[in-house]
């Protein structure tokens, strides 16, 4: 990792993966997958569609068991995929004042959470009228609102426009200067200055 | 604590606005009302089944809300954000029964009322009525809730739901209507046991089933 963040203890491991093997519906995904994420760190998982980019999150996350080795967590994780997790009938606001009672995090995090992905204008707006991407950008300002500090971004670029790349590749660098992690799987390839690649290989072609 | 009642009153307050809390409860009067059409206005006749029928759709009409229970979290993904937070699913499933209970029996007992003056029944068999439904109604809403946790990853959720829920809740009716006809103390014990008996088991079985269908 890089020279330029020396200002933090990178010997804190959020998270490892020691030789973790996962299958799904019986169909080995992949296996002997061994990493670690530091405080500050950052893990980009490619590979192609199929390869079990999201089954790799899913298992970080704890929400899947590997069929072999050892996932390790020392923090907290926060979670974003295709599902935004927000009450479709509540405004933005309500939805994510939810998520901050269950994360004990104060309410005006989730105001300068909004803020930094750019919809602070829609927080009295109800969560159903949002488009794909501001929905995106909506789960990803619950992610900073969180304070978990690993993230785990499954296709977070995904839907999101030309002004929010910026942003959420913004807010990724603030999470890493404060000393978190982030894992993210995504075929866009997102500035991330000392990112540690994951390759995935397509099972039986490669 | 403060978790679960936040999950509490998100559960409560969705059924509040989704007005998912007037659907059975209209099902429970319209039933009431069509029982007459069906076996003639006879008040003598109704008066002695009245009770038992209002059971029955009661029973029906716990069936209702049982396809919507977990879907819609489960597809919003906000089942799986609760489990990587650590939050264990019985505690989920503890505070959907507890606002499933109250948003369900609630307005059901309150619906009790008309639905008894429909089919002329008198004060005895009302009280009677109404204490079974409130002792029995916590099983009711419990078997939804485990009905609906059991069958959250099939297709046609909503048909299997009810087969499935059905001959679960027969001890329940059959205590229920023997306390309405006059059968003494002992149908109410009984009803209040198998209450108990299903709210215990049902944050664990139900539980169960939300983490197994996550893989």
């Amino acid at each position: 990792m890089g020279t330029g963040q020396s200002r933090r203890d990178e010997s804190i491991s959020l998270l490892s993966c020691e030789a973790v093997a996962c299958a799904r519906g019986g169909r080995d995904l992949f296996a002997g997958l061994s990493f670690a994420l530091r405080a500050g760190g950052a893990v980009h998982v490619t590979g192609p569609n199929g390869a079990g980019k999201s089954s790799l999150l899913r298992l970080l996350a704890g929400l899947l068991e590997p069929v072999a080795g050892r996932v390790a967590r020392t923090a907290s994780c926060a979670l974003v995929d295709e599902r935004a997790a927000l009450d479709a009938d509540r405004t933005v606001a309500q939805a994510l004042r939810f998520w901050a009672r269950i994360d004990a995090s104060p309410a005006p995090m989730i105001d300068s959470a909004l803020v930094r992905m750019g919809c602070a204008h829609l927080a009295a707006i109800p969560v159903r009228l949002l488009s794909t991407g501001q929905r995106k950008r909506v789960a990803i300002a619950r992610t900073i609102a969180s304070g978990a500090p690993i993230w785990l971004l499954d296709e977070p670029a995904n839907g999101l426009d030309r002004d929010a790349l910026p942003l959420l590749e913004r807010a990724i660098a603030d999470h890493r200067a404060d000393g978190g992690g982030v894992v993210i799987a995504s075929h866009i390839t997102l500035a991330l200055p000392y990112v540690e690649i994951v390759a995935l290989a397509e099972r039986g072609r490669s | 604590m403060r978790i679960w009642f936040a999950l509490f009153a998100r559960d409560l307050g969705g059924a509040w606005r989704r007005g998912s809390l007037w659907l059975p409860v209209g099902f429970f009067l319209l039933v009431a009302a069509l029982f007459p059409f069906a076996v003639g206005p006879d008040p003598m006749l109704l008066a002695r089944t009245g009770g038992g029928m209002l059971w029955v759709a009661a029973l029906l009409a716990a069936l209702l809300p049982v396809d919507r229970l977990f879907a819609d979290d489960a597809d919003d993904g906000v089942l799986d954000q609760l489990a990587l937070r650590g939050i264990g699913e019985e505690s989920v499933v503890l505070a959907r029964l507890a606002a499933h209970w109250v948003g369900f029996a609630a307005p059901l007992l309150i619906a009790t009322l008309p639905a008894a003056a429909l089919l002329n029944l008198d004060a005895g068999t009302l009280t009677r009525l109404v204490i079974g439904l409130a002792i029995g109604t916590p099983a009711l809403a419990a078997l939804g809730i485990l009905v609906a946790a059991l069958t959250l990853s099939l297709r046609s959720a909503g048909a299997i739901a009810g087969l499935l829920l059905l001959p679960l809740a027969v001890p329940i009716l059959i205590f229920g209507a023997g306390y309405v006809a006059g059968a003494g103390g002992g149908p109410v014990k009984l009803l209040a046991a198998a209450s108990l008996f299903l709210v215990a088991i049902t944050p664990f079985a139900a539980g169960a089933a939300l983490r197994a269908g996550r893989s």
